[in-house]
């Protein structure tokens, strides 16, 4: 249940049999699936197969009817559970960026740790520059999310999500609404972050992609994992039909 | 033009007696902004201005004809009573208006606020109070205000008389309050869900979110509807002179009597209540305008 019992040879992120609905129907049936850390996970399948659903869920933005998820020996699907405990170890970025508009960028960056981790604010915003410049953004600190282009804001949203200094990061189809040109900036950026050790769980379309970066891949398709494995046994040598479909109609 | 529709090297307009389909310039496509009240009356034409003032002064002329007042007694009378009608009514109205607006906004940010609660103890009877007051008609509440309020209140031994524009203030207050609840709603309703779940993901406090995100988002989109009341709330301040409160319409009534209720007057003293509130409000109005302008942020 505490964080103390957590250690690092355990999964940072276990999930266990998770089955939820939206009403009366049923969008996860029954996922499992564990997450080392440091460890690069990506989950694809067709739309609606359930993988933006079971990645929020990790962040509790969802809830779930039964099972069990755990990220660092919390438990997500308890009613007492402590959100905002486990959303400073989980980071997310989302398909939409969802930048606050009033905010400049470096303000967007600065205002989580400030606000709600109650940093002292020449200390954030120090780390703030430092986190702009790894998102190569140095020299748009000042701009608004309506001055950035949507790669950019994408990059913002990053750096605003590593500030927390989160274990883990969610990556909810963060390259779907960019233009084919700055899908690859966002791509180097989160890269980037795999290579220093996050943990990363990406929900993506990008199969090159996943292909280049992923530890794991996952496919699910109508609430279920169908197949998983590592990039090179995933891509050429799926043994399940649908997985196969489905990859011969992406790749 | 002749020269890009002809052919070069003659100077020709093209034409056919065939039937042409012209270039069609319709009004661009409306905003929802566009019906909004204060829109309207910035948007009213200039000559309005001298249609307005040529009845008035055209008015008393043409019933001197039928009469032996003559129009230059007519406007000496208005003269005389202007500083009246002014100082002792139309403050009254602008006092209204004003402290309305106040009390009906703080009361109504707070209602707005508590309609979007997570609880259903606080959402319902706020949803409750603002469709009530929002679909009473004016007088009917301010009848009921007036009538309802103690004249005086004691006080230990002291006794209070509550005059009745402060009545009015009150019983105004109650649709502002359900209406500007409305504004904060829909401003609050109108502001994307990704932003909630960004700073939710952010660990910010529902709270927190409100206040540091949500909010300072809206303000900028509730400024036109805020002002466009504003502009309603004002012009409907008449209303209190059914209820004997001394106010522009009141004096402009009483002055008239006192110039023994001769028809010639009614125009040029009605003339005049229309045309100070229109003086009023046509500056907030285009106000609102320049500030929705100046606030158009891409989101």
């Amino acid at each position: 249940m505490s964080t103390q019992s957590w250690t690092d040879s355990q999964p940072i992120v276990s999930i266990k049999d998770v089955h939820k609905s939206f009403g009366n129907l049923e969008v996860l049936k029954g996922i499992s699936l564990d997450v080392m850390k440091g460890e690069v996970v990506c989950i694809i399948g067709p739309s609606g197969s359930g993988k933006s659903t079971l990645i929020r869920c990790i962040n509790a933005l969802n809830d779930i009817q039964s099972g069990s998820i755990e990220v660092q020996g919390i438990e997500v699907n308890d009613k007492a559970l402590n959100k905002l405990e486990l959303r400073k170890k989980v980071g997310m970025v989302f398909q939409q960026y969802n930048l606050f508009p009033h905010k400049t960028a470096l303000e967007n960056v600065m205002m989580a740790p400030i606000k709600v981790l109650k940093q002292s604010p020449a200390d954030v915003e120090k780390r703030a520059r430092e986190l702009i410049a790894k998102v190569r953004l140095q020299g748009k600190e000042e701009s608004y999310p309506g001055e950035l282009s949507g790669g950019q804001q994408q990059r913002v949203a990053i750096a605003r999500s590593l500030a927390m200094n989160p274990d883990v990061m969610l990556f909810d189809e963060v390259t779907a609404a960019l233009d084919p040109e700055t899908v690859k900036e966002v791509l180097v950026t989160i890269k980037d972050l795999a290579e220093e050790g996050m943990t990363c769980m990406l929900v993506t379309h990008e199969m090159g992609f996943a292909k280049e970066i992923a530890d794991h891949i996952y496919f699910t398709d109508r609430g279920v994992i169908v197949e998983h494995g590592p990039p090179t046994t995933f891509f050429d040598q799926a043994k399940d039909e649908r997985t196969r479909e489905f990859l011969s109609q992406i790749l | 033009m002749n020269k890009r529709n002809g052919i070069p090297g003659i100077r020709t307009v093209p034409s056919t007696d065939l039937p042409v389909l012209k270039p069609f310039n319709a009004m661009p496509a409306g905003q929802p902004e566009d019906l909004l009240f204060s829109r309207w009356i910035a948007s009213t034409p200039k000559w309005f201005w001298f249609a307005l003032c040529a009845t008035i002064l055209v008015w008393p002329g043409v019933t001197a004809a039928a009469s032996g007042y003559t129009m230059t007694q007519a406007f000496q009378a208005l003269w005389r009573w202007i500083p009246f009608i002014v100082t002792g009514g139309f403050f009254y109205n602008v006092l209204i208006s004003f402290l309305a607006m106040l009390i009906g906004t703080a009361f109504g940010v707070v209602l707005g606020l508590m309609q979007i609660s997570p609880l259903r103890l606080i959402r319902f009877p706020a949803q409750v109070i603002t469709q009530v007051f929002r679909n009473s008609p004016w007088l009917v509440l301010l009848f009921i205000v007036l009538l309802a309020l103690p004249f005086e209140i004691e006080i230990g031994d002291k006794v209070i008389r509550i005059p009745d524009w402060i009545k009015a203030v009150f019983g105004l207050c109650l649709p502002i309050m359900a209406n500007i609840a409305e504004v904060v709603r829909g401003a609050i309703k109108s502001v994307p869900s990704g932003q909630w779940e960004a700073a939710e993901s952010l660990a910010y406090t529902r709270q927190q979110t409100l206040w540091q995100v949500i909010l300072p988002q809206c303000f900028k989109r509730m400024i036109p509807p805020w002002m466009n009341w504003y502009a309603i709330l004002t012009m409907a301040t008449p209303l209190c002179s059914l209820l004997g409160v001394e106010e522009l319409i009141t004096l402009s009534r009483q002055a008239i009597e006192a110039e023994n209720n001769r028809p010639e007057l009614l125009v040029p003293f009605y003339g005049f209540a229309l045309l100070i509130f229109f003086a009023y409000c046509y500056p907030i109005a285009r106000a609102t305008i320049a500030l929705e302008r100046r606030f158009a942020v891409k989101l």
